[in-house]
């Protein structure tokens, strides 16, 4: 979706500021949040990139003016609610009011080696590449009220094949409930005037971009 | 932790709603059988006590040292880092860019918060941020100017937008006046900004 969450050039939110000596943590509810995020992946059944939707995926005056783990905790209550995992009534009163159907469950013993696994989403490929390192390349215009990962400021766009990352789990279908559908990934390297005109300080931008989201181009590229 | 959890219990008299919501949801979750507590503590406790930009620096520094381990690293950083120990989630695909006299690299992710967890533990707050993550690749120099770096202009910048689940690790130049280093001090010189490209490792002179 064309959403606040895709901010790559919007001008208007003023300087990067650190904080010195940051913690991890700014809250103790922010170390809950994070870790309930987590931890309900697995009850809940739900894709990395489901709840990468389902943060980015409100107004953009919400999300402009939640913090980092509002967001995260948003995202997780609607995930949560749209599968009736728990109703809004036992949230207002604290407690479980209704009948649970198991589910599985992260266990503490289970923490660290789900941790080291983590979840790699390259898959074997199905047909060769259309592109190879070198090749001219246009992301193309595409909008979508659904969750994309090609950024707006690269449509349309003219890059070129980078690196070649094998194929990877596709996070338009993957957040679509669609299934994993992979594609060939890829890293679209963009003159940074491609992008911006004269009055930038970026000498290249690179996306890493699926397959679907590329279109060849062929007019004037060197000859292979 | 104990103390800063007691820090933030004794310093909010009164819970706020987002407070009240978040123990509410870990409380029904847990009736439910859906969340183990522990498990919830083990998570919290990983990334604030164990992952960290600790194990990038080692990494970095051992490139500094190892020539071979450097190849390794540019050629599969995700099983060159593994060898030090380090895997797993938000680090399943990891690239190491490197950083050169003519060439700098910036890592950002415009869309959410895309990290090297494994490596450089969870990001910052000005790193989910709309300004870092808006202005990063669009007038790097003007993000690298907030964090008090300039560098010359016949250097290029070039900016990793982390949009799919590939992480980006950024190898910086190795500073003058370290010949001769153990890696272990090197790594004391590796900074986590000098790792995602708004810094520069350390010198030696800022090691007291």
């Amino acid at each position: 979706m064309d959403g606040a969450h895709d901010m790559g050039g919007v001008a208007g939110f003023g300087p990067v500021v650190p904080e010195p000596n940051e913690p991890m943590f700014h809250a103790d509810w922010e170390r809950r949040a994070f870790a309930l995020t987590l931890a309900m992946a697995r009850p809940g059944g739900w894709t990395l990139d489901m709840s990468r939707f389902a943060r980015e995926n409100r107004p953009a005056s919400e999300y402009l003016a939640m913090s980092y783990y509002q967001i995260w905790l948003a995202g997780l209550e609607q995930l949560i609610f749209e599968r009736d995992l728990v109703r809004r009534d036992e949230i207002a009163v604290g407690h479980a009011l209704h009948p649970a159907p198991q589910r599985p469950l992260l266990r503490a013993g289970e923490v660290a080696a789900t941790l080291a696994r983590g979840a790699p989403t390259e898959r074997e490929a199905q047909a060769p590449a259309r592109f190879r390192r070198g090749d001219r390349v246009r992301a193309r215009m595409l909008s979508t009220p659904a969750h994309t990962r090609l950024p707006r400021y690269v449509r349309g766009h003219v890059g070129v094949i980078d690196r070649v990352h094998g194929c990877h789990v596709f996070a338009d279908s993957s957040a679509a409930g669609t299934g994993e559908q992979p594609q060939w990934l890829y890293t679209v390297r963009f003159d940074g005037r491609e992008l911006w005109g004269p009055d930038t300080s970026a000498g290249e931008v690179s996306v890493d971009a699926w397959e679907s989201y590329l279109e060849p181009v062929e007019e004037g590229s060197a000859p292979r | 932790m104990s103390s800063s959890h007691d820090h933030d219990r004794h310093d909010h008299s009164e819970l706020t709603e987002t407070e009240l919501r978040v123990r509410a949801l870990e409380t029904v979750l847990t009736e439910k059988g859906y969340v183990d507590p522990a498990a919830l503590d083990l998570l919290i406790e990983t990334y604030e006590t164990k992952v960290g930009p600790r194990n990038g620096a080692r990494v970095v520094a051992r490139a500094w040292i190892d020539p071979a381990y450097k190849a390794r690293l540019m050629e599969d950083a995700t099983k060159a880092i593994a060898e030090l120990g380090f895997t797993g989630r938000q680090g399943e695909h990891i690239v190491a860019v490197e950083n050169t006299p003519r060439l700098h690299n910036m890592v950002v992710c415009t869309l959410c918060s895309c990290y090297p967890w494994p490596v450089l533990g969870l990001p910052p707050v000005w790193y989910k941020s709309a300004p870092y993550r808006s202005r990063a690749v669009k007038d790097p120099r003007g993000v690298l100017a907030d964090f008090g770096v300039a560098l010359p202009d016949d250097v290029k910048i070039r900016v990793w937008d982390s949009t799919a689940e590939v992480r980006y690790l950024v190898l910086p130049q190795r500073p003058a006046g370290t010949d001769g280093w153990s890696e272990e001090r090197l790594a004391d010189l590796v900074t986590r900004d000098s790792m995602i490209g708004t810094g520069l490792a350390g010198r030696p002179g800022d090691l007291a």
